[in-house]
């Protein structure tokens, strides 16, 4: 530590810190633009100048490191006359129409102007213009009115990962633009509209639609993956206009991705279901409340009456809340049932009953940050946990050494120390491997089953790496999750952890992960998972919040269940087509901006939020919806009057944590099984088509992850089949689908990726398993 | 900016990967990306100019973001990020130089080939360019023939001699 | 152009022959390489080399003037990995003595790398060749090839247990890859931006190792200092102004060229070995020390000699000993205009004050001379300038800021004669005459 004086003030500060981070801790404010926190320093702005004692040019807050005994003036005329050089700089070539601009009211070259800036400016030469870029859907371009502050181009390399922006060209010349042609297309791009100090960098969805002082800020919870960002959702007239990050260190620090920022733009789609719906006489009616209420309870009540409660079956978005699941699987466990699942992607449910508790991420979000070695299994991180990657990528760069397990090789942006790259059938087998280097490194036994597995070159190099550190995790993505052997790789990387003295867990897939466990909104006993609910179909199904043929494993057999039953019911937000097919009766219910609720995210952590606007046309919040079904079929204990009631049965208070967490498990017995033959299937959930509120935002639709889904191949598996990029393959096993031929460098062998969540690729059916690929 | 329209081949010759190669050997093995000043510079000289596909081709060939050697290739002022002629002349007209005649040497190449700085003869010969200095003031009044060829003491009879040898 | 005149020729003796006496033989037969072979085979230890050098009082000569054996001094000693670089980006208008130290002696340089390479433990080096002398890089590139095949570069030098290599890395059009972090982007090949110091290149410098960074002719001085003794060196020179020093001279002299003269040489002596004022015209002004100091009138500069203290003394600096002499023709307006316009081209457009006014600059200066100048101009370029000195990552505001004050507070009148009467106080057909260009009095 050392101690320092600012305008008159002492304060002790960590060695190598800068002025400007003594001075944020004493809560002065310096003038500044090119900074950042989360940047690297680039100290061009010149705005954040100061005076320091004894030195004879004003110095850099940014970029000054402090000092033992050093004295800083920020208000000193030295400090003011500089402060206001660089501001009438930047002034001369910047345009004045803060009334058109979308930055307007909260930028920060007009906050300071008018704290540091004069009335007039001699400058009377002609503007610099700039010409806009395109880049992309996302993010609109004003670019005359940027300062070359860099923080864009910075964000993009040193965050997102690589360089999309750079600054070409040089002196007044100089510009900030992607390169010639391109869009920023990372999955973090709408960051630097944050970022940018000025109007240069706008929000094109949210661009002229209101003025920022005419927006209402609610906090809220991003309902999208596990992290459980946290939000501002900004409304005007109860329409969200926009949503921006809500600061959390501990868990999305200062960003948000795409996804989180833009799916709002989903929630005013046209396929918005705001009126009760039944069908009768295959005809679908608009009906009040009342009598759709009724016609649903009826029907529930007629199928436990004459099939009994077995035959009803509960599927729920993982993305619903707590409350919502809470009450599902109380009404159906009222209605008799205990078929009642939220994991609904999940194929392997071996584990049931054998958990010790509630499976989650086994550490805190901010622990990552602190690991020095990690293996991450299974997962196609950069898009399935876009700021869980980039936590990775900071950590990589600080010398942590990150290895990957996985059937695909998605560059990850992240230096990464090994790579393992199988089929899906080979992953069990591959960890086996991994697991047993590591024991033999650590000279101690591996696991009896494990006798037969020898450790080849890749799972040693990946061994050593990982017992060469202090500070070890194994991390399960969606696709480890997803996989038909879960329950063999989740008792394997707890091997795994516990040979390294380190931890497992998952990276929660959906908003509700670990909050559906703690719900109870799982098969209990003889109930049916959501896989066997569907192979074994039922006389009705209560559908929560959820699109079952795009949201589950197999959606052809989703559908095909759902269209046989006799009665479903649906709570959703939105209606399609499917949905009109094989639904009974279609309840409109609030999405997470019009409903108060409660995501536990997947490190436990419970986070409620309010709602951010009414409910939009007869929308009701589904937790009240499932309170009113409940009091309709006379079941006991449908007695809320808050969603914060709810909240309080499921969880006994107010925990900042749920309780119970643990990912250990008693009785899995390990399947190293490699299925054998066939050309593997390797399904992704591509970012944008991942639940039904980020599917209906258009501009999300529009941006470059939403392409539509190909047949990825091996450059030796195009050739084995003939074909080249682009040529069309006819692929499935029963249903056939065509889809283009694409070149994955990097896939392995014998395998084929084609993306599931997608209308195009819907026939195929399981996400795992063995698909006919051939020319068409 | 725009970047005009012409469609070149923008892969490298191996003749010009292997002169790549011999720059890259000059920086530690981590340090590829040293040779991309280079590595433009023979591109430039094989394909006439820069285009970004040409551009990209360097960067993925050093593994470096595209954007990274586009921004090289637009600061230093020797890269043409368009299309010049067979001779690339460029006067050095700042102020050690003008004091010799540099201005008025460029005046005489205008006069002598019709064309103003940053313009190409009709016949895509000549394309004429201001220089900084070249550090070369001594020579004045000096001028660059394709970035590579220095010429010193620029005087009437001497660029009518230049003119006449560039063929 | 070779040598035109020294008094006391060191670094400029093997010049001579011109083009033909560069090569490894040429360098050898002047002893060449000794020095390099003498610390070698005495294995000096590199605080005795290190300490030799601080006794020569040799002062950079890229044109900061920093003491070259302190600078060493400053290199960590533990460090595994550390670069020597030598700065030939010579873009500073006036300046072009490097380029000839390359031309006719490439071997001093690299023998002076080589021997800096031993001081500071490093065993890697790169010579930064400004971009429009490709012919100077591909010679030096030659030299290279003579020295590493003779054993004076690569592992195990001359049988020691040294080993250093070097090689050329050109530039290709940035003023600004002069200054010695933005020369260091460069090589990282990435746009020659200036980084913020602290850290410095001894602590942080190329790919972000311990870097000693100096100008070809203070590496190209080592062979000789060592040579001859460090304080011998001194004594040729002033105390605090150690050695010889190239000149550039530039504009209206009878003979432009370099000229290496002993530290303390008056004026008016240089100005007598470059064959005095061309057709015998009136001096009317000198940058002593390439474009970026501040301008000196006649009768100032008539008083000083070149060294850095008399020229310091004197209101100006005498930067990289480029001496651009500028007679009665000459319109300041438009001498000036030239120069804002040149730091306006280069400003590498990183930090606001710089991008933002040295375009501002120029368009004032333009406008006076095109006519269009205010009464107010001149006490508005002077704000612009203190509002850009010493608020920018480089120098290269202050560089571009000395010559507008220094122009107008010389040669104020003329700057208000341009206002007023929206015309140069120079006649222009004198000013068209001064050029030389026109000699046959052709059109
Ligand atoms: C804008 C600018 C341009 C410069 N140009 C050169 C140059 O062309 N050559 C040079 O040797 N030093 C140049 N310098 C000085 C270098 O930054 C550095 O001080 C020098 O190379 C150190 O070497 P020395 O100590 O041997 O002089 C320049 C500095 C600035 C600020
Ligand atoms: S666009 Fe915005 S963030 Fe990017 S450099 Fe310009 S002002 Fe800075
Ligand atoms: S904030 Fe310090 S220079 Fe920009």
């Amino acid at each position: 530590m050392v101690e320092i004086e600012i305008d008159g003030k002492t304060l002790q500060v960590a060695e190598g810190s800068t002025i400007i981070e003594a001075a944020h801790q004493l809560g002065t404010y310096i003038p500044h633009f090119c900074y950042h926190k989360k940047l690297s320093i680039a100290a061009n702005c010149r705005m954040c100048l100061v005076q320091v004692e004894k030195a004879p040019k004003p110095m850099p807050a940014c970029a000054t490191p402090v000092a033992n005994g050093m004295k800083v003036f920020t208000h000193s005329d030295l400090a003011v006359k500089a402060q206001k050089a660089v501001m009438e700089f930047l002034l001369i070539n910047h345009p004045l129409d803060c009334p058109i601009c979308d930055q307007g009211g909260e930028c920060q070259l007009q906050d300071l102007a008018v704290g540091y800036g004069e009335s007039a400016s001699k400058y009377e030469e002609e503007k610099r213009v700039v010409p806009d870029k395109d880049l992309g859907p996302l993010v609109s371009t004003d670019m005359t009115r940027c300062i070359n502050c860099t923080r864009c181009i910075r964000f993009t390399a040193e965050i997102a990962g690589f360089m999309e922006l750079g600054q070409s060209y040089r002196g007044e010349r100089a510009e900030v633009m992607p390169f010639i042609g391109k869009t920023v297309d990372t999955e973090l791009s709408g960051n630097i509209i944050d970022l940018c100090p000025v109007g240069a960098l706008t929000s094109k969805p949210f661009r002229f639609s209101a003025r920022t002082w005419e927006l209402s800020r609610r906090k809220s919870v991003s309902p999208h993956d596990g992290l459980g960002s946290n939000l501002i959702v900004q409304t005007k007239h109860d329409k969200v206009m926009r949503v921006l990050p809500l600061e959390n260190e501990d868990i999305n620090e200062c960003w948000l991705t795409d996804k989180e920022r833009f799916s709002y733009q989903g929630l005013n789609s046209p396929e918005r279901l705001t009126k009760p719906m039944v069908k009768q006489g295959g005809e679908w009616k608009e009906v009040d409340w009342s009598v759709a209420l009724d016609y649903a309870a009826h029907a529930l009540r007629d199928v436990a009456k004459t099939h009994g409660g077995a035959a009803i079956g509960g599927l729920l978005s993982p993305h619903a809340t707590l409350e919502e699941m809470y009450l599902a699987q109380k009404l159906m466990r009222g209605l008799g049932s205990e078929n009642i699942d939220f994991r609904l992607r999940q194929s392997d449910f071996s584990a049931d009953g054998k958990r010790k508790g509630t499976p989650w991420l086994g550490m805190k979000i901010d622990d990552i940050s602190r690991l020095d070695r990690v293996l991450v299994v299974g997962s196609f991180l950069r898009k399935d946990h876009p700021l869980i990657a980039q936590r990775l990528r900071q950590s990589a760069k600080k010398g942590a050494q990150i290895s990957v397990l996985h059937s695909a090789d998605d560059d990850l942006l992240i230096k990464l120390q090994a790579r393992a790259i199988a089929a899906p059938s080979q992953l069990p087998a591959q960890l086996a491997e991994i697991v047993k280097a590591v024991a033999e490194l650590k000279g101690v036994a591996a696991d009896a089953a494990l006798a037969n597995v020898g450790a080849g070159d890749t799972a040693k190099k990946i061994a050593a790496s990982l017992v060469s550190g202090s500070n070890a995790a194994v991390l399960l993505g969606n696709f480890a999750q997803q996989h038909p052997q879960a329950a063999t790789l989740s008792a394997l990387a707890q091997q795994l952890a516990g040979l390294l003295g380190g931890k497992s867990g998952f990276l929660g897939e959906a908003a509700n992960s670990v909050g559906g466990y703690v719900a109870k909104a799982v098969p209990s006993g003889a109930g049916l998972s959501a896989a066997a609910m569907l192979k074994d179909p039922r006389q009705a199904y209560v559908v929560v919040g959820a699109e079952a043929e795009l949201d589950c494993a197999d959606g052809a057999q989703a559908l095909a269940a759902l269209r046989k039953a006799a009665v479903t019911v649906v709570l959703s937000s939105f209606k399609s087509q499917a949905m009109l097919d094989y639904a009974a009766v279609l309840l409109p219910v609030s999405p997470f901006s019009e409903t108060s609720g409660t995501f536990v995210n997947t490190e436990g952590r419970v986070q409620s939020f309010y709602a951010a606007a009414k409910p939009l046309g007869e929308t009701r919040p589904a937790w009240k919806v499932l309170r009113v079904l409940g009091n309709l079929l006379e079941l006991n204990g449908f007695d809320f009057n808050s969603s914060e009631d709810v909240r309080a049965e499921v969880l006994g208070g107010q925990p900042e944590f749920v309780a119970g967490l643990d990912n250990g498990s008693d009785g899995v017995k390990l399947n190293l099984a490699s299925s054998a033959g066939g050309i593997e299937r390797v399904a992704d959930v591509p970012i944008h088509f991942a639940d039904p509120l980020v599917r209906r935002s258009l501009p999300l639709q529009h941006a470059a992850d939403s392409a539509t889904p190909a047949a990825r191949l091996n450059a030796e598996m195009l050739a084995k089949l003939g074909v080249a990029a682009g040529d069309k393959l006819k692929v499935g096993a029963g249903d056939t689908v065509i889809l283009a031929a694409q070149l994955e460098a990097g896939l392995p062998d014998g395998v084929v990726r084609v993306a599931a969540a997608h209308a195009a690729t819907l026939a195929l059916g399981p996400m795992s398993g063995v698909l006919s690929v051939e020319k068409a | 900016m725009n970047t005009p329209n012409i469609t070149v081949n923008p892969e490298l010759s191996p003749e010009a990967l292997k002169k790549i190669d011999r720059e890259v050997a000059k920086y530690p093995a981590d340090q590829k990306q040293s040779a991309v000043m280079a590595a433009l510079v023979i591109a430039q000289d094989e394909k006439g100019w820069l285009s970004k596909e040409t551009i990209a081709v360097v960067a993925n060939y050093l593994g470096m973001a595209p954007m990274a050697a586009y921004e090289v290739a637009s600061f230093y002022n020797m890269y043409d990020l368009h299309p010049v002629g067979k001779y690339k002349l460029t006067v050095c007209t700042n102020l050690p130089c003008a004091l010799s005649g540099g201005v008025h040497a460029a005046d005489y190449v205008k006069g002598k080939l019709g064309i103003d700085f940053n313009e190409t003869t009709p016949d895509g010969k000549f394309t004429l360019k201001e220089g900084e200095c070249m550090g070369a003031c001594g020579d004045a009044p000096v001028m660059l023939v394709n970035n590579k060829r220095m010429c010193s003491f620029m005087l009437p009879e001497q660029i009518d001699k230049l003119l006449a040898e560039c063929k | 152009m070779a040598l035109i005149d020294t008094i006391n020729p060191l670094l400029t003796t093997g010049w001579s022959k011109g083009d033909d006496g560069w090569s490894l033989k040429d360098y050898e037969a002047r002893g060449g390489y000794k020095q390099l072979r003498r610390v070698l085979e005495s294995k000096m230890t590199q605080d005795d080399l290190i300490a030799e050098v601080k006794k020569s009082v040799l002062r950079g000569r890229g044109g900061a003037g920093f003491p070259t054996g302190l600078k060493w001094s400053f290199m960590p000693k533990a460090a595994p990995e550390k670069y020597v670089v030598c700065n030939t980006d010579e873009g500073e208008p006036g300046t072009f003595k490097d380029r000839d130290l390359l031309r006719f002696d490439p071997h001093s340089t690299i023998e002076g790398m080589i021997i800096a390479g031993y001081a500071v433990g490093a065993k890697l080096g790169y010579n930064y060749i400004h971009g429009e002398i490709f012919e100077i890089y591909q010679r030096f590139e030659a030299a290279l090839d003579q020295a590493r095949a003779a054993g004076y570069l690569g592992n195990n030098i001359l049988g020691s247990d040294f080993s250093f290599d070097l090689f050329a890395h050109h530039g290709w059009g940035a003023y600004i890859c002069g200054e010695e972090t933005g020369l260091l982007e460069s090589i990282e090949g990435k746009k020659g931006q200036p980084r913020y110091k602290p850290p410095f290149p001894a602590n942080f410098g190329l790919y972000g190792k311990p870097t000693t960074i100096n100008n070809t002719e203070t590496f190209a001085a080592i062979p000789f200092i060592l040579g001859m003794g460090g304080e011998a060196y001194l004594n040729l020179g002033k105390p605090n102004n150690g050695g010889t020093k190239l000149f550039s001279i530039s504009g209206h002299v009878n003979r432009p060229g370099n000229y290496e003269v002993p530290m303390g040489t008056p004026f008016a002596k240089l100005l007598e070995m470059a064959g005095g004022m061309r057709g015998g015209r009136k001096l009317k002004a000198v940058i002593p020390g390439g474009s970026s100091a501040p301008v000196l009138p006649a009768d100032v500069i008539m008083d000083c000699t070149m060294d850095y203290d008399s020229i310091a003394k004197a209101g100006s600096m005498l930067g990289s000993g480029a001496v651009i002499v500028m007679d009665e023709t000459v319109c300041m307006v438009k001498a000036l205009e030239r120069l804002a316009y040149f730091y306006f081209e280069e400003s590498c457009g990183q930090c606001t004050p710089c991008r933002e006014g040295s375009g501002w600059l120029y368009r004032v200066v333009h406008r006076i001379e095109h006519g269009e100048g205010r009464p107010e101009d001149l006490d508005l370029l002077n704000r612009v300038t203190d509002n850009m000195m010493g608020k920018t990552i480089c120098a290269l505001a202050d560089a571009a800021a000395f010559p507008v004050r220094s122009f107008i507070k010389h040669f104020q009148s003329e700057f208000e004669y341009h206002i007023n009467n929206k015309k140069c106080l120079v006649d222009p057909d004198v000013q068209r005459a001064g050029s030389g260009f026109f000699k046959a009095g052709a059109a």
